[in-house]
């Protein structure tokens, strides 16, 4: 025992030495732990990876620190087997208090390595080498939230490939751009709270303070309409920005499939509105998949700044139909904008015109499909009968 | 096993074997027939995805026709297609009837005019039918084959003009009120919808699908029908003809085994397609 211990003791001696000049910058100190921990393929007892590559520690954010500033319950060589876990939070408060009732909350389940990545290797975020490197968070974050049985065990959405194809997803893994909305833009890093807590920043009263952290403009016009409004009035079924956008899939408004999907979206409130829509030229030409240049809701209503007819800055208020129309319809005029995009034709009161023309309509048609069936009908039984009995008379063998 | 001397009452179909044939219509008036219903299908067949947007085949038939955005050029294209021949017809009429004051365009047993004998056979038809009274004797044009034709001339000015109202509702809106627009689109689509049922339902039965034509009447493509034909279907003409001594001058070729192949493939594609667009129009209305 004597002998290996002695040759160990030489061993840890010569390789501390040897460090030392290769590495410079590890304090000497540290130059015992690597002699042992410097080896790459160092495994614990349970098969653990416990190698440190010294030369990244000492470039990461923790290279100044002495492994005993972490490690602190370990004083002497030999250690024991087991060694307490490294505390975080001794140094990080803040941000240790901050995941304290945060979805995360768990720290068996989520150690701050589960984001930060290796302990040994950990970058100040600015640093692209950075697990938590604005450019790096979504495919961090996705490691869990890209895997549909995470998904589905915990009942979320599996957001990682919505959010990469999303604009924002777009902006950020193929334009590069650090400003692009990342997971932690929206949702915070450690205290990140359920959609349903309303101190989250998902929270539905609150995306709309959220988005304007970038979309300062259109938040602004969007707080002046009437769904702003509502939302801050504490109506949680008007809209807020995700309801349209979505969440993570976020699409270009321009694109197609936007345009496609958005008209529902308005209708899932506004039924009546939408049922009339329904009826027009408008709906039937924009239904028939990807057909976007007719008008959708906020082509006549406006998209952010909704606001009532009645008053005279909105773009269906009577004064601007002119202009309004005339987006589209090149030469409208006074008497074109008396058009109603909202018809409806099965009542009386709102359009007695139209409602009387299509029961017209309807008439003309069920009265002369009526009598020509009946007509058919009649005729074909008795043409058949007549034929039968000739071939009869005649003798006929199919008769 | 088939009849080795099939009758006319067998099927309305010319048959070249044997017989006279006589000309019932002109060159004219067959093309006529075909730029009206072959432009027809193509508006039925681009009008209904936009009747029954919600339905799940109009998308698919949107695509068939040339996708979403050919839709409406197709639509305008077969518009303009059937206003050409309406307007030619139109032209035809004004110049045998006023131009030329030739006899029988506006009345009389050739016209296409409703007269008495129209609301006398339709009674006595609808008499034989049940079996109260003898089968009329019809004249050149029976009585549901005149209001096929009104019908459409109707249609064509209904469907027409609110079409183009539609097309150019900035234009027409300087002399039509604002309740106008909205209506046009109602009464295009309805009217339309009534021309494809009445079409594809009404008129495939009487002139074509009825055991006396089963299961078509050339004479619109080949324009000439057997002696026999002639004689069941309208006796009245036939006897007057003959009577007049002018039945010698309607005698005609009978028509050739290209020409009825021909015919048979056009016209049961046009019946088949118009069933088609029949069972998804009916089908709008079951399956929502």
């Amino acid at each position: 025992m004597k002998t290996a211990s002695m040759i160990v003791r030489m061993r840890v001696l010569f390789a501390g030495a040897l460090l030392a000049v290769i590495v410079p910058g590890i304090a000497a100190a540290e130059t015992d732990c690597l002699s042992c921990h410097g080896d790459a393929s160092l495994q614990d007892a349970s098969g653990k990876s416990v190698g440190v590559d010294a030369h990244t520690f000492a470039a990461s954010i923790h290279g100044t620190l002495k492994c005993g500033d972490c490690h602190a319950t370990i004083k002497d060589y030999p250690h024991p087997d087991q060694i307490t876990p490294v505390k975080c939070e001794s140094c990080h408060a803040d941000e240790a208090a901050g995941l304290t009732g945060s979805v995360h909350a768990n720290k068996a389940e989520h150690p701050c390595t589960s984001c930060h990545g290796d302990a040994h290797a950990i970058f100040p975020k600015t640093d692209s080498r950075s697990a938590v490197y604005p450019l790096n968070i979504p495919r961090t974050c996705g490691a869990c939230h890209g895997n549909a049985a995470m998904a589905r065990k915990h009942g979320l959405p599996n957001v990682y490939p919505l959010y990469i194809d999303s604009i924002h997803g777009f902006a950020l893994s193929k334009e590069g751009l650090l400003v692009a909305a990342n997971c932690q833009s929206c949702h915070g890093s450690h205290h990140i709270l359920s959609h349903n807590d309303p101190q989250s920043p998902t929270y539905k009263a609150n995306i709309p303070k959220t988005c304007g952290n970038c979309h300062a403009g259109i938040t602004d016009e969007y707080m002046g309409g009437v769904h702003g409004k509502a939302v801050t009035a504490g109506n949680l079924k008007a809209p807020v920005c995700t309801d349209c956008h979505t969440a993570h899939a976020i699409l270009q408004p321009t694109a197609a499939a936007f345009r496609m999907q958005s008209t529902p979206i308005c209708g899932s409130c506004h039924k009546e509105k939408l049922s009339t829509y329904r009826d027009t030229f408008h709906s039937q030409l924009g239904s028939l998949g990807g057909y976007v240049e007719t008008a959708r809701c906020w082509d006549c209503h406006g998209a952010h700044e909704v606001l009532p007819a009645s008053d005279p800055r909105s773009p269906i208020a009577k004064a601007n139909l002119v202009t309004t129309c005339g987006k589209c319809h090149a030469g409208a005029n006074l008497s074109f904008v008396q058009y109603q995009p909202h018809a409806n034709a099965h009542n009386r009161k709102l359009n007695p015109a139209l409602y009387f023309v299509r029961l017209f309509m309807n008439l003309l048609l069920a009265g002369t499909l009526g009598f020509f069936v009946i007509h058919t009908i009649l005729w074909l039984i008795r043409s058949r009968y007549d034929q039968l009995k000739r071939k009869a008379a005649e003798g006929g063998k199919n008769a | 096993m088939p009849d080795p001397e099939p009758s006319m009452h067998e099927g309305g179909e010319a048959k070249p074997a044997g017989g006279r044939y006589f000309m019932r219509f002109t060159r004219e008036q067959r093309y006529l027939h075909a730029a009206l219903f072959s432009s027809f299908l193509g508006l039925a067949a681009t009008g209904l995805p936009l009747r029954f947007s919600e339905s799940i085949w109009a998308r698919g038939l949107a695509k068939a026709v040339g996708g979403f955005g050919a839709i409406l050029f197709f639509h305008k294209f077969c518009a303009l297609v059937l206003t050409v021949a309406f307007l030619i017809h139109v032209k035809e009429i004004v110049t045998r009837g006023i131009v030329h004051r030739e006899k029988g365009i506006f009345w009389g047993p050739a016209s296409m005019v409703a007269n008495w004998k129209d609301v006398k056979d339709l009674f006595g038809h609808l008499r034989w039918f049940v079996g109260l009274g003898p089968r009329p004797q019809f004249d050149r044009y029976a009585y549901w084959e005149k209001f096929d034709y009104w019908a459409v001339f109707w249609g064509m000015i209904v469907i027409g003009f609110s079409g183009y109202a539609m097309w150019f509702a900035p234009f027409f809106a300087h002399f039509l009120p604002g309740w106008a627009l909205n209506a046009v689109l109602v009464i295009h689509s309805e009217e339309g919808l009534l021309a494809i049922l009445f079409i594809f339902s009404i008129h495939f039965v009487n002139t074509h699908l009825r055991p006396d034509s089963f299961p078509m009447d050339l004479v619109i493509f080949t324009g000439v029908e057997s002696e026999e034909e002639f004689k069941h279907k309208r006796p009245e003409e036939y006897a007057r003809l003959k009577a007049q001594g002018k039945l010698e001058t309607r005698l005609a070729e009978p028509p050739g085994i290209w020409q009825i192949n021909f015919s048979r493939v056009v016209g049961y594609s046009a019946i088949l397609i118009g069933l088609v667009l029949l069972a998804l129009t009916l089908s709008a209305y079951f399956w929502r």
